[in-house]
C-alpha cells in the first residue's frame, strides 16, 4: 500500500457538480441575475445519481447544476451586460437623488440593452431544434399578448407578444398545417404540424385576468423575453419558406378591399395594420407572387421493403391528409356576435373556410349577414330571431369536431339550442384494454365510413346497443382483472361441494352429469400453474411484479369504473326520457 | 451658516414688513435716556458716534445682516449690558459716562429710521473722512483711559501711577491713600458709601446714581435693564411671504448684464461649427422594436451541438384527456364524494389539477381561475426543477417468472380433497400413518386418540388419555404394532391392536417379555406398566416424565424413541430404549429450547431442532457434526428427507427452508409460500414430494427431487396448493403426512378434521 492517500470527494461525481449558492458566487452574480441568466440560457439543475456522494456526504436538501453548464455561463457576454446594468441603475438613482435631470436623461438614453440572438442560436443550433420546443413559447407568448396594457408588465412586451402570435397564427393558416383542436375548461388547445414537428399550444379564453399575487410576474416576463426573441425567429424563418414577406403584408388586392370597405375612423394606422392582421382574413403578401396555387405532383419512390399494400396505405393517408386539409373548403361561415371571433375565424381559415362577422366585432368582415351565399352561421344563443332558410346555424363546437374528426360531421346534433354531444379530447390514444367513451366509438364508426343509424327513430336501439357492448366489456374487464380470483372461487365452490357431498348423510342421490369445460379447466390450470411459478419467484422480481401487476391492475379498475358510471348514467337518462314519454 | 446667509438674501427680496416696529424697540432700549440728554457733551458725543458707525458699518459690510430681529436683541442685550458697565466705570468722570449716555442717544437717533441708517451706509466713505475713526487703536468699544490693558491692577502696586493714558502719559494714583481707618471712617460717615465703587482702573471711587443702583437691583434680580422694555412682545415675523413692493436692495443692474458674453459666443459658434461638419448628430430615437432576420442561414446539420451530453430536455407537457373538456362525456365528470375527497387532497396528491366540470355551451364556459398559476408553474418547473435521465425499465412482468417444469409433468402428487375424518370435537394436533399404510392415528385435545381407517374414513378405535394428545408417532416397524403418543407429561406407548392380528400378539410378546433387570437403574424417568382398565383400552406402556413432553418420535428400526421436553433444563431430549425400557439423556447440556428432534432415517444421527439452529449429532461418536442455521426466528418443525441428505424445517416467521447437508450448513432454499405460521412439515417416504402446512389453513405440496448426482442441486418446484380446512382461532393446519406408500397427503386442521388429499 503506497502513494499519495487520495482524498474523498475530489474525483468522480462529487466534482462534477456544484451546489447554486457556489454557483452564483463563482460567477459574481445576485439570485435575480442568476436566475435570469438560467432561465435565458436553459441551464437547470441536474438530480445527481448518487446524491449524497455528490453532497459530499452530507444529506442536506441541496439543488445541484453541472459544473459544466456554469463554466459555460461563465463566458456569457450578458453577464457583463447585468453587471453594466446594475452601474446604470446605480448612476441613475444617484442622479435622481440629485434631481440632475439632464443627467437622467443621458443615463436614460443610454440605458444598457442585450441582444438574445446568439443565445437563440447557440441553445437551437438547427430550426427543428427550436420548433420543437416552441410549445412553451407559443403558449406564454399567446397568454402575455392577453393581458391587460397596464400593470403587470411593460406594454412594449405584451404588443409585441400579439404581433407575434398574430404573425404565427397567419402562418398557420397560410401553411395550413393545424391538425386538431380542443375546448378545454383552461382554454384552447391547438396542434399543428409544422415542418414535420407537432406543436401543442394553449390560448386562455379571451377574458381579463384576475392577477393572482402569488406569481413572480418577473420570472415570467423573464421567459417572454426570451421567448419573444426565438418566436420573432422562427416566424422570419416560417415565413421565408412559404415565400412570405417578413414582417407580414396583406396581399395587395386584399388590402384594398379592407381599405375600401372601411372609414379610417376605425383606428390610427399605425394600429390598424396589426388589427387587420389579427383578423385574419386577408391572405399575406409574397415575396415571388404566385398567381395560383400550383401544387406539386409528388411523385412517388417506393421504399425499398415496402410492398403494394403499404405504399397503396401510404397514398391513401396522404390522400386523407390532404382532405383533411380542406374539410371547409367551399363553405362560407358567418359568425355571431357572441361566438369567440379569433379561434374560429382561425380555424375555419386554416381549413380553407371563408369567413367573416359582423362589423361591430372587428374590422376585416368579407361578407354580411344578408350574403345569400353563406352556408353555416356559427350561432351560440339559444334562438334566433330572423333565420335564413339556405344556411344550417349551428353551435361553434361543430367546427372543433369536424375538424378533430377530419371530416363533416352531421349538422342535426349541433344546431342552435339542441343539447350538445360530448367534445371530445382529440390528443387521447386509446390503447387496448383504456375506457373508450361510447361517442368515440361512434365516430370512429362514422370515420369508417358506416351510415349512422337515423338519429332519432333509432336512438333506442342504439342505447340498447349501447348497454350491450358496455355489458361486454364489462365482463371481458372482469374477466381480466378478476380471472384468478374467479378462478380461485370456482375451484372453492367446487371443493366445498365435494366436501359437502362427502359430509352428507349416506344417501345415494342421482348425480348429475357435470359439462367439462374443457376450455374452462385449461385455463384454471394454467391459472395455477402462474400462481405456483409466483411464489417461487425472487423477492427482487416478485417486487417488481407485484408493482407492475399493481399498476395494470389499477388501469383496468379505472377504465371498469368509467363503464360503470356511463352505464348508471345511460340508465337514469333512459328512465327519465321513459317517464317523459309517459307524461305525454 | 451657509444655508442661513443663502436664505437672507433670498429673504431679502422679501421686504420685512414689521421693521418699523423693532426699531421702536430699539427706540426704546437706551438706558438713562432722560439723564444723557442734559448731560451730554458735543466733544466727545462725535467720535463716540464715529466708533458706534464703524462698527454699524462693519456689520453692514461684511455681509451679516443683523436686522434680524431676534438677532438685533440679542446685540442690543449685549451691547447694553456693556455699556451700563463701561457707565458704572466711567461714572466719577461724568464727562465720559455722560459721553457714554449721549452715544447711545445717538445711536437711538441714528437707529430711528433704517433708511437713515442705510444712508449713511452708503455715505460710509464720508463719513470715514472725518478722521476720528482711527483715534482710538482698539477696537474694543470700552472708553478707554487707561491704556494696560486687562491685566491685574497689583503689577502697579508699587509704582505712583496705575497705568498710561493715550497720550502716553502716566495717570498717578490719587494721592490720598486710603488705609483701613479712612476705609472704616468712610464707611461711618459717608452715606453714600454703599454706592460707591472702587474703580482699579483708575484708582477712583464712584458713586452710583439711583438709576445705575436700580438697574443693578434688576439685573440681579435676573429682570431686563430696560424698566420700560416688555419682554412679551408679540413676535412679528421680520420677513414674511407677502411680497412688498420695495426691493430689499436699490443696487442698479450690473453693466455686464446687458452685454452678450463673449464666452458663450465662443461656444456657441464652436457647437455650430461641429453641427455644420457633422460631428454632432441629433439622437436617434431608440428602435424598441425587434429585429429579425434569418438566424438559421448557415445552420449547419452536423455542427455540434451547443449542449453536452448530459443535456436532458424538458418533458413536454401532458396532452389533455376527455375530462378536461369543457362538455365532457357524463362519465368523466366526478361524483359528489369524488369531488369531496378531491378537495380534501392535499394539492400535490391530486391525479387531476382541476375539477372536471360541463358546460351547455361555449358561451357559458368562464375564464380558467389558475391558468397564470399553472403557466408560472411550468416556468418555474423549466428552471428549477432538477432533471434527471431516468431509463424507464420496460419489463414484461410474464418474463420474470422463471420457468419452472410444469406440475402436470410432475405428477403424481395430491390433487383434490377426497376424504374427511371427522370425529375429533377439538384441534387435532397430531397425526401419524401406520407404516403399512391402512391405519391412521390421531392425537387431539379432546383427549383422545383415534385410529381410522385410512380409504374408508371410519373411526376403528378411540383411546381416551389423560391429556391433551401433542404427539403421536406409528413405530415405522411394520412387524410391531405400536404407537407412541406424548400427553401432558408422559408418553404412552399403544397397541391398536388393528389389522394383522399376528403383529399385534408378536407386539404384546414383546411387551410382556420384559425381564426386570437384577439391579435397577435411578433413571430420569418412570416406566410405568398400565393397570388392567388402562391395559383393555391398548394402552401398554406409560414413560412418566418431570415435565410435558412436546415431540416424541421413532427410530427407524422401532426400537427406540425420542421425546422432547423444551420445559426440562439440561435434559430436554430423552431416548428411550423399548426393549430394555431404559432411558438416556443424550445430552450433558442443551443449548437453547429444543423444538424438536428427529432421527436420521439411515445413519446413526440425530437431529436437533432449537429455536434457530439445527444440530446434527453423530449417535456412536457422541459429538456435533453439523450447525444449520435456520434464518429463522423460531423453528416449529423439521422433517428429514428418506435419503437423510436434506432437511427441511418449517418456522414460526411463515418460512420453508432446505438445507441441503452436502452443499452448505445456510439454507439452499427459502420458500415464503404460506402467508401465516408454518406447523408442520413433511417428507414422502418414496416420491419426491414434500408438503407444508400453515395457519394459513392451506397445505402446499411442492416437489422436491434430490439427485444421486452431487453436483446437481435439489429441484424445487411448489405443484399444489390444497386448501380444505377453516382457520379457526387463528389456527389452521396443525400438521401434515404423507401415505406411506401413495402420493397422498394428510392434515389435520383446528377445525377438528383430518382430510386426505389424493
Amino acid at each position: 500500500m503506497g502513494g499519495v492517500e487520495k482524498k474523498k470527494y475530489e474525483r468522480g461525481a462529487a466534482t462534477n457538480y456544484i451546489t447554486r449558492n457556489k454557483a452564483r458566487k463563482k460567477l459574481q452574480l445576485s439570485l435575480a441575475d442568476f436566475r435570469r441568466l438560467c432561465i435565458l440560457k436553459g441551464i437547470y439543475p441536474h438530480e445527481p445519481k448518487h446524491k449524497k456522494v455528490v453532497n459530499k456526504g452530507s444529506t442536506a436538501p441541496r439543488t445541484f447544476y453541472l459544473l459544466k453548464d456554469i463554466r459555460f455561463l461563465l463566458h456569457e457576454p450578458i453577464v457583463n451586460k447585468f453587471r453594466e446594468y446594475k452601474v446604470f441603475v446605480r448612476k441613475l438613482r444617484k442622479a435622481y437623488g440629485k434631481a440632475e435631470w439632464t443627467a437622467v436623461q443621458r443615463l436614460r438614453d443610454n440605458k444598457p440593452s442585450y441582444k438574445l440572438d446568439h443565445i437563440i442560436k447557440e441553445r437551437y443550433p438547427t430550426f427543428i431544434d427550436a420548433l420543437r420546443d416552441l410549445d412553451d413559447t407559443l403558449s406564454m407568448c399567446f397568454l402575455f399578448s392577453t393581458f391587460a396594457r397596464t400593470g403587470k408588465c411593460h406594454v412594449q412586451t405584451i404588443q409585441l407578444c400579439r404581433r407575434l402570435t398574430v404573425e404565427w397564427m397567419n402562418y398557420i393558416i397560410t401553411s395550413r398545417c393545424l391538425q386538431k383542436v380542443f375546448l378545454s375548461i383552461k382554454g384552447i388547445y391547438y396542434q399543428a404540424d409544422v415542418l414535420g414537428q407537432l406543436i401543442t399550444w394553449l390560448v386562455p379564453y379571451q377574458f381579463a385576468h384576475n392577477h393572482p399575487t402569488d406569481v413572480d410576474y418577473r420570472v415570467m416576463a423573464t421567459f417572454t423575453e426570451f421567448y419573444t426573441t426565438l418566436l420573432g425567429f422562427v416566424n422570419f424563418r416560417l415565413y421565408q419558406t412559404l415565400n412570405l414577406a417578413y414582417p407580414p403584408k396583406l396581399d395587395s388586392k386584399d388590402e384594398a378591399e379592407l381599405r375600401a370597405e372601411n372609414d379610417e375612423a376605425y383606428a390610427m394606422d399605425s394600429e390598424s395594420y396589426l388589427e387587420k392582421l389579427s383578423a385574419l382574413s386577408a391572405s399575406l403578401a409574397r415575396v415571388v407572387s404566385s398567381s395560383e396555387e400550383e401544387e406539386v405532383e409528388l411523385d412517388q419512390f417506393p421504399v425499398e421493403g415496402e410492398d403494394v399494400e403499404q405504399l397503396e396505405a401510404r397514398q391513401k393517408e396522404q390522400l386523407q391528409t390532404e382532405a383533411h386539409k380542406k374539410i371547409f373548403e367551399g363553405l362560407k361561415f358567418f359568425l355571431n356576435r357572441e361566438v369567440p371571433r379569433e379561434p374560429l375565424a382561425f380555424i375555419i381559415r386554416c381549413f380553407g373556410g371563408l369567413v367573416s362577422w359582423d362589423k361591430s366585432v372587428c374590422i376585416g368582415g368579407t361578407f354580411d349577414v344578408t350574403d345569400e351565399t353563406i352556408t353555416h352561421q356559427i350561432v351560440d344563443r339559444p334562438s334566433l330571431d330572423k333565420q335564413y332558410i339556405n344556411r344550417y346555424y349551428v353551435q361553434p363546437q361543430w367546427v372543433f369536431d369536424c375538424v378533430n374528426a377530419s371530416l363533416r360531421l352531421p349538422v342535426e346534433d349541433y344546431f342552435a339550442g339542441v343539447t350538445l354531444p360530448p367534445h371530445l379530447s382529440p390528443f387521447v390514444v386509446e390503447k387496448d384494454g383504456d375506457y373508450v367513451p361510447p361517442e368515440k366509438l361512434r365516430l370512429r364508426a362514422l370515420q369508417r365510413g358506416e351510415k349512422p343509424e337515423n338519429a332519432e327513430s333509432s336512438e333506442e336501439e342504439e342505447d340498447e346497443e349501447e348497454d350491450d357492448n358496455d355489458e361486454e366489456e364489462g365482463s371481458d374487464d372482469e374477466d381480466l382483472d378478476e380471472e384468478e380470483e374467479s378462478d380461485e372461487r370456482n375451484l372453492k365452490k367446487m371443493e366445498q361441494q365435494r366436501a359437502q357431498g362427502k359430509a352428507l348423510p349416506v344417501k345415494v342421490t342421482a348425480g348429475k352429469v357435470k359439462a367439462e369445460n374443457r376450455a374452462r379447466s385449461e385455463q384454471e390450470e394454467q391459472a395455477e400453474e402462474k400462481r405456483l411459478a409466483i411464489m417461487m419467484m425472487k423477492k427482487r422480481e416478485k417486487y417488481l411484479y407485484d408493482k407492475i401487476m399493481f399498476g395494470k391492475k389499477r388501469k383496468v379498475r379505472e377504465a371498469n369504473k368509467l363503464a360503470a358510471k356511463r352505464k348508471v348514467h345511460d340508465e337514469t337518462t333512459k328512465a327519465e326520457k321513459k317517464k317523459k314519454k309517459a307524461k305525454k | 451658516m451657509r444655508g442661513k446667509a443663502k436664505s437672507k438674501t433670498t429673504d431679502r427680496l422679501k421686504r420685512p414688513a414689521p421693521k418699523e416696529e423693532a426699531v421702536q424697540q430699539i427706540e426704546q432700549l437706551p438706558l438713562f435716556s432722560d439723564e444723557a440728554g442734559p448731560d451730554g457733551s458735543d466733544e466727545d458725543d462725535e467720535d463716540l458716534t464715529d466708533s458706534e458707525e464703524s462698527i454699524y458699518s462693519g456689520l453692514e459690510d461684511s455681509g451679516s445682516d443683523s436686522e434680524d430681529d431676534d438677532e438685533e436683541e440679542e446685540a442690543e442685550m449685549n451691547s447694553s449690558a456693556e455699556e451700563v458697565k463701561s457707565g458704572i466705570e466711567t461714572a466719577p468722570q461724568g464727562q465720559d459716562a455722560t459721553g457714554k449716555l449721549s452715544k447711545l442717544q445717538s445711536k437711538r437717533q441714528k437707529s430711528t429710521p433704517v433708511k437713515v441708517v442705510k444712508g449713511e451706509l452708503e455715505k460710509q466713505p464720508g463719513s470715514a473722512a472725518l478722521g476720528d475713526e482711527y483715534e482710538q487703536d482698539s477696537s474694543d468699544e470700552e472708553d478707554i483711559r487707561n491704556t494696560v490693558g486687562n491685566i491685574p491692577m497689583e503689577w502697579y502696586k508699587d509704582y505712583p501711577h496705575i497705568g498710561y493714558d493715550l497720550d502716553g502719559k502716566k495717570i498717578f494714583k490719587p494721592i490720598r491713600n486710603k488705609d483701613e481707618l479712612d476705609e472704616f471712617l468712610e464707611k461711618m460717615d459717608n452715606p453714600d458709601y454703599w454706592r460707591t465703587v472702587h474703580d482699579k482702573m483708575t484708582g477712583s471711587d464712584i458713586r452710583l446714581t439711583d438709576e445705575q443702583i436700580d438697574l443693578v437691583h434688576r439685573l440681579q434680580k435676573g429682570q431686563f435693564g430696560d424698566v420700560g422694555f416688555n419682554q412679551y412682545e408679540p413676535s412679528i415675523d421680520f420677513f414674511s411671504h407677502e411680497t412688498m413692493i420695495h426691493p430689499v436692495t436699490n443696487r442698479p443692474e450690473h453693466k455686464r448684464s446687458f452685454i452678450p458674453s463673449l464666452i458663450e459666443k465662443e461656444k456657441v459658434s464652436r457647437l455650430v461649427h461641429a453641427i455644420k461638419m457633422g460631428w454632432i448628430k441629433p439622437r436617434k430615437p431608440k428602435d424598441s422594436m425587434p429585429q429579425y432576420y434569418d438566424l438559421w442561414a448557415k445552420e449547419d446539420p452536423n455542427s455540434i451541438l451547443g449542449r453536452h451530453k448530459m443535456h436532458v430536455p424538458a418533458p413536454k407537457l401532458k396532452l389533455p384527456g376527455h375530462e378536461e373538456s369543457y362538455n365532457p362525456p357524463p362519465e368523466y365528470l366526478l361524483t359528489e364524494e369524488e369531488k369531496l375527497a378531491w378537495e380534501q387532497q392535499e394539492a400535490e396528491e391530486r391525479k387531476l389539477n382541476f375539477i372536471p366540470q360541463k358546460f351547455s355551451c361555449l358561451r357559458a364556459v368562464p375564464a380558467f381561475q389558475r391558468f397564470i398559476h399553472e403557466r408560472f408553474e411550468r416556468c418555474l418547473d423549466l428552471y428549477l426543477c432538477p432533471r434527471q435521465r431516468k431509463m424507464r425499465v420496460n419489463v414484461d412482468p410474464e418474463d420474470l417468472i422463471p420457468k419452472l417444469p410444469k406440475p402436470k409433468d410432475l405428477q403424481p402428487f395430491p390433487t383434490t380433497q377426497s376424504l374427511v375424518y371427522r370425529g375429533h370435537t377439538n384441534l387435532v394436533r397430531c397425526i401419524s400413518l401406520s407404516p403399512c399404510g391402512q391405519w391412521l392415528a390421531s392425537g387431539s385435545d379432546d383427549c383422545t386418540v383415534r385410529f381410522w381407517e385410512v380409504s374408508s374414513a371410519r373411526c376403528m378405535k378411540t383411546v381416551e388419555v389423560e391429556g391433551a394428545v401433542k404427539s403421536i408417532a406409528w413405530n415405522p416397524n411394520p412387524a410391531l404394532s405400536l404407537v407412541a403418543a406424548s400427553l401432558e407429561q408422559s408418553v404412552v406407548v399403544l397397541n391398536p391392536g388393528l389389522g394383522d392380528v399376528l403383529v399385534s400378539s408378536v407386539t404384546e410378546q414383546l411387551i410382556s417379555s420384559y425381564v426386570e433387570p437384577e439391579e435397577e437403574k435411578t433413571q430420569a424417568v418412570q416406566w410405568v406398566v398400565p393397570e388392567t382398565e388402562a391395559s383393555e383400552k391398548g394402552l401398554r406402556l406409560i414413560i412418566r416424565h418431570p415435565k410435558s413432553v412436546k415431540q416424541v418420535t421413532w427410530h427407524g428400526k422401532g426400537d427406540y424413541l425420542a421425546s422432547v421436553m423444551p420445559d426440562n433444563g439440561n435434559t430436554q431430549v430423552l431416548i428411550h430404549q423399548l426393549s430394555k425400557r431404559r432411558s438416556q439423556n443424550p445430552f450433558r447440556k442443551n443449548k437453547g429450547l429444543v423444538q424438536c428432534v428427529a432421527f436420521h432415517p439411515s445413519r446413526p444421527a440425530f437431529f436437533v431442532a432449537t429455536q434457530r439452529y439445527i444440530r446434527v449429532y453423530n449417535l456412536i461418536k457422541q459429538e456435533l457434526t453439523k450447525k444449520l442455521l435456520a434464518n429463522c426466528k423460531w423453528v416449529s418443525s423439521m422433517a428429514v428427507h428418506p435419503g437423510g441428505d436434506n432437511v427441511i424445517c418449517g418456522s414460526y416467521d411463515s418460512r420453508l427452508t432446505w438445507f441441503d447437508l452436502d452443499l452448505s450448513t445456510k439454507p439452499y432454499k427459502v420458500l415464503r409460500h404460506h402467508k401465516k405460521a408454518l406447523r408442520g412439515v413433511a417428507f414422502h417416504k418414496s416420491y419426491p414430494l414434500f408438503a407444508s402446512a400453515s395457519d394459513d389453513g392451506s397445505v402446499i405440496v411442492c416437489h422436491g427431487m434430490v439427485y444421486n448426482d452431487l453436483l446437481q442441486n435439489p429441484l424445487i418446484v411448489p405443484v399444489k396448493v390444497l386448501k380444505g380446512h377453516e382457520v379457526t382461532r387463528d389456527l389452521g393446519v396443525l400438521d401434515v403426512a404423507f401415505h406411506p406408500t401413495q402420493p397422498w397427503v394428510f392434515s389435520s386442521g383446528a377445525d377438528s378434521t383430518i382430510r386426505l388429499f389424493t
